[in-house]
């Protein structure tokens, strides 16, 4: 391992977890400007953590060591899925141990957890929000696949940072393959983010919720894990997508002066993507858990469809 | 014994479980010797298949002809890389489960100890033989002991009326296959009276007899792996049998199909053709959608297990197919890479499907329940048995770092990367073939955490769980055992794959042994290293660091203080078990969404009634709309047949000499 690529390992991940929250804090800032609240500050993300971890946990008397565990390795897991996903540079060393599809794994892996975790206590909304959580998985999981796969047809790898490479280099123009994979994907990341057209972040409505029946029991450091959790998801997925649709701006390899400017573009592509994510979401409607398997049906196949006009096209 | 051959020790092995089969006889009723000695002596022979077959595998094909079976015809056998590669599958598992079985069978399964020792051990030989056999004749005998032994294995518990049922669908379907086998055979010997598999290799038969030979070796083996639309006897059979032997027919009898078909199609044939990759292709996908569907609504616990194994069994269908494709177009590269990725899946199911089905098995013993909607909770009185069969979870669910992500990324790999196949319309076809892959996936994903999580997590559904305790000393090593080989298959993917090259070698003419090797054993590079890369190892080592310095780093910044407190839930008090999702709860959307795979009959009560029930029944489609039918046009048939049957001595000699005038007056002309 090369001291850069060392280098730019290790930054990717601390960024990641240093800006994730910071990208909560501005959807939600935004999300409560156009509701024309005051909003709570962008640092609030990290007040809200610091709060959870000062506080002591309370468990529940029935839950076994699987659901003390869980939080730790879902955080693990979107740390690393942080690591693998070049969002500043394309030299990670981590990506050779894991590319595109090994990367969904890693997603799985968290889901399975917490769902099993929400399973653990034994509580009406645990397991209900665990049925739901899976009955996302396991439509967004191969529409996400699927997207993956229609980048890597085209770049003829499936690790992320060649696909990023290959990507990055091509003239500027609008390929119908990536078009609908883009839609797949936004369609894909709304769910698996709990964002508002699928889920609601802000509610604890018994009827609607999905990540949240999920994670009712946790409190404490235990909690705040999961909250951090779902910030580097958020900030994984959104990098996925600047990556996979938006690549200019990421640092190559052998080339470490551009980590400098890296960090600042990234940045501005998470503003503009969290100013829209924010938008969609305040001028959208959540709609009924029952219409969900559509919603991600539909992501799906546009996914396929993604890949069809690939081969169609050859675009 | 130093010039002694790895066939010679592999003959050993089965001789040993000759053996402890007919000790059994001897101590028929003395359950303890059966148990404690001759179980774990038979996993012992386990074993020692296992390192022979590994020996085998790296040597050149060895013959042997044994004096036994008709005369002018003895038993060929001959162990080359295939064979040893599937004997290591029946070795290593067989094993694991053979010491699970050392604690899981006691007094009470309705045959006595020493019996079923014998069917158990010869059921292990035979398996082990069909695999070696080298002629029709030797097949076919080892293939239907198989069957019988695996019948009565089944049938232990014969007083229970719906077992004997199950059994008898499952001895129908197995001989309908037996028969398609044997007609295959017949194509393949191309008229000229020698069965051995030497001669069939030296036939080159027509497109035509090939594709004959072919269809029929798909439905014969099809019969007895579970491929649609004859898999209607592995729901059936595998909740009846006691789980070790459910264990081992699913984890391993269905490779035994899967093994024929291989031998049929890239061995004795000469030839392969586009369309039969295709075909076998098509119905894959459809039996693994069909069974991961079947599974998610399951409220049996074995019989989810079971549809689970033909979802899996159709993946390997579908891996097998590709390879056909790729093979009939020369891509031999291609070709190994799927052929590689379906014998990867086979260890890694045979390991994972033993390991869940004993640990039902000892779910059952502890509770003695089968039905999902009466377990719950038992991760708090099981821990050692929930948190082995947690490794199964994962790795059945294809979660990385375990053994089946590393078969359904190979699978994928090969779905992926298919360009330069000459039609257009397959080209375009293939990668959207993944994108199915990927949806049976996620929906095992599903599966598997209803399994899990009804069965050990939440609070118990019935007071009687409470007594519920954990698997004996034996039961836990065989569990280990198995769950050890999910992990390791899982973290070092290219010691497996060096032993899966020799195999891949002589049958489509390509191995990724070397490329894998030159990547080093921590990295995983099917083609090159930039299309795709996967260490399982440091991925491994990533989750486990980031896990540790969480929390280590919470420990040290903040504090690690804890309180136990009753469960929150919303704040509401009065919460019973009976509120937590049931299994049918747990599978309700998917049987919403994929409403036109079953045949569902339901009663939903009305807002008036005193006492409220809800009933729903799913069944199969295909028992209705095709088993019924064809058995009441057998059952006609054969009541119009029967009025042949007098009773009367007189009549049937009549007939005889009917019969003898007809063929006089034959030969005649």
């Amino acid at each position: 391992m090369s001291p850069t690529g060392f280098l730019s390992q290790a930054l990717a991940i601390l960024a990641a977890l240093v800006l994730a929250p910071l990208l909560m804090g501005w959807v939600n800032q935004w999300r409560a400007w156009f509701q024309n609240r005051r909003g709570p500050g962008l640092l609030q993300p990290y007040r809200t953590l610091n709060k959870l971890f000062v506080k002591e946990s309370v468990v529940a008397e029935t839950a076994s060591p699987l659901f003390r565990a869980a939080p730790y390795v879902v955080f693990g897991c979107m740390a690393l899925s942080c690591g693998i996903i070049p969002t500043l540079s394309t030299e990670l060393p981590l990506s050779l141990a894991a590319d595109a599809i090994a990367l969904v794994g890693l997603f799985a892996v968290a889901r399975v957890f917490i769902s099993l975790a929400a399973m653990d206590i034994g509580t009406a909304f645990g397991s209900l929000g665990a049925r739901r959580e899976m009955l996302i998985g396991f439509l967004a999981e191969p529409a996400l696949l699927t997207v993956f796969f229609t980048a890597s047809l085209i770049s003829g790898s499936t690790a992320l940072t060649s696909i990023v490479e290959s990507l990055a280099h091509r003239e500027f123009a609008i390929y119908p393959s990536l078009a609908f994979a883009g839609l797949a994907f936004s369609f894909v990341s709304f769910a698996e983010n709990a964002r508002v057209p699928v889920d609601n972040p802000a509610t604890h409505l018994e009827l609607t919720m999905i990540h949240e029946a999920l994670i009712l029991e946790y409190s404490g450091r235990h909690l705040a894990l999961i909250e951090w959790a779902a910030a580097l998801k958020l900030f994984a997925y959104s990098c996925i997508g600047l990556a996979l649709f938006f690549p200019w701006g990421i640092a190559k390899v052998q080339d470490p002066g551009a980590l400098l400017y890296a960090v600042p573009v990234l940045v501005g592509k998470l503003a503009i993507g969290g100013f829209l994510l924010a938008l969609i979401e305040s001028v959208s409607a959540k709609m009924r858990i029952f219409r969900v398997p559509e919603f991600l049906a539909t992501a799906f196949l546009l996914a396929v469809i993604g890949m069809l006009v690939h081969f169609l096209l050859g675009a | 014994m130093q010039n002694w051959l790895a066939v010679d020790w592999i003959l050993v092995a089965i001789g040993g479980w000759l053996l402890t089969g007919a000790l059994g006889i001897m101590a028929l009723r003395h359950f303890a010797v059966v148990a404690r000695v001759l179980f774990p002596l038979g996993s012992a022979v386990g074993l020692l298949l296992a390192a022979a077959a590994i020996n085998g595998l790296m040597g050149t094909p060895e013959v042997v002809t044994l004096p036994i079976g008709l005369p002018q015809l003895p038993f060929h056998l001959r162990l080359d890389s295939l064979s040893a590669f599937f004997l290591l599958v029946i070795g290593g598992a067989g094993a694991g489960v053979s010491i699970f079985a050392a604690g899981y069978f006691r007094q009470g399964e309705g045959t006595p100890p020493g019996l079923l020792c014998l069917e158990y051990h010869l059921f292990l030989a035979s398996m082990a033989l069909v695999v070696l056999a080298d002629d029709a004749y030797a097949f076919m005998v080892a293939w239907e002991t198989m069957a019988l032994s695996s019948f009565f294995l089944v049938t232990a518990n014969h007083r229970v009326p719906e077992i004997r049922q199950a059994g008898f669908l499952y001895l129908l379907i197995a001989h309908i296959g037996a028969i398609a086998i044997l007609l295959c055979f017949g194509v393949l010997q191309a008229n000229t009276g020698d069965y051995t598999f030497a001669n069939m290799r030296e036939q080159s038969l027509s497109p035509f007899w090939a594709s004959a030979a072919f269809l029929l070796a798909v439905l014969g083996f099809g019969a007895k792996a579970g491929m649609l639309p004859l898999h209607v006897w592995l729901p059936e059979a595998h909740p009846a049998a006691p789980s070790p032997v459910s264990a081992l027919m699913s984890g391993v009898m269905l490779k035994t199909a899967i093994y024929g078909l291989l031998r049929v199609s890239f061995d004795l044939l000469h030839l392969q053709l586009g369309w039969w990759g295709v075909a076998l292709l098509a119905i894959g996908l459809f039996t693994a959608l069909y069974g991961v569907v079947f599974a998610t609504v399951q409220t049996d616990m074995k019989r989810l297990l079971a549809y689970s194994s033909i979802e899996n069994i159709g993946l390997l269908l579908a891996a097998i197919g590709l390879t056909l494709l790729f093979k009939s177009y020369g891509m031999a590269e291609l070709a190994a890479l799927a052929l590689t990725a379906c014998l990867y899946h086979v260890v890694s199911h045979a390991f994972f499907k033993s390991l869940l089905f004993v640990g039902t098995g000892a779910v059952l013993h502890a509770t003695g329940e089968r039905n999902l909607g009466h377990l719950g909770g038992l991760i708090r009185f099981m821990p050692w048995v929930a948190w082995l069969v947690l490794i199964g979870v994962f790795a059945s669910s294809g979660l990385p770092p375990l053994s089946g992500f590393v078969s359904e990324w190979l699978l994928l790999q090969s779905f992926l990367f298919t360009p330069g196949l000459p039609n257009s319309f397959l080209n375009m076809l293939i990668p959207i073939v993944a994108a199915a892959i990927a949806l049976i996936a996620a929906l095992a994903g599903y599966t598997m955490v209803k399994f899990f999580g009804i069965i050990f997590l939440g609070q118990p559904r019935d007071g009687k769980l409470q007594h519920a305790h954990d698997g004996g000393g034996w039961e836990k090593a065989g569990m280990a055992w198995l769950a050890v080989w999910c992990i390791g298959l899982g973290l070092f993917p290219n010691f497996i794959i060096q032993l899966i090259d020799p195999v891949t070698t002589p049958l489509v003419g390509a191995g990724l042994g070397r490329k894998v090797a030159a990547n080093g054993w921590w990295l995983l590079a099917p083609t090159s290293i930039e299309r795709a890369s996967y260490g399982p190892v440091f991925f491994f080592i990533g989750v486990v660091v980031a896990f540790l310095l969480a929390y280590g780093l919470v420990r040290v910044l903040y504090h690690g203080q804890l309180r136990r407190s009753a469960p929150w839930d919303c704040g509401y008090p009065w919460q019973t078990p009976r509120m937590q999702d049931t299994a049918e709860g747990f599978g309700q959307p998917i049987r919403q969404i994929f409403e036109p795979f079953f045949r569902l009959e339901r009663h939903v009560p009305s807002p008036f009634d005193v006492a409220p029930r809800y009933h729903v029944s799913v069944t199969d489609h295909f028992w209705h709309r095709f088993y019924l039918p064809v058995a009441r046009v057998v059952e006609f048939a054969a009541e119009k047949v029967g009025r042949l049957q007098q009773g009367r001595i007189a009549v049937y000699l009549l007939y005889s000499f009917l019969t003898l005038l007809f063929m006089l007056f034959l030969v005649q002309r």
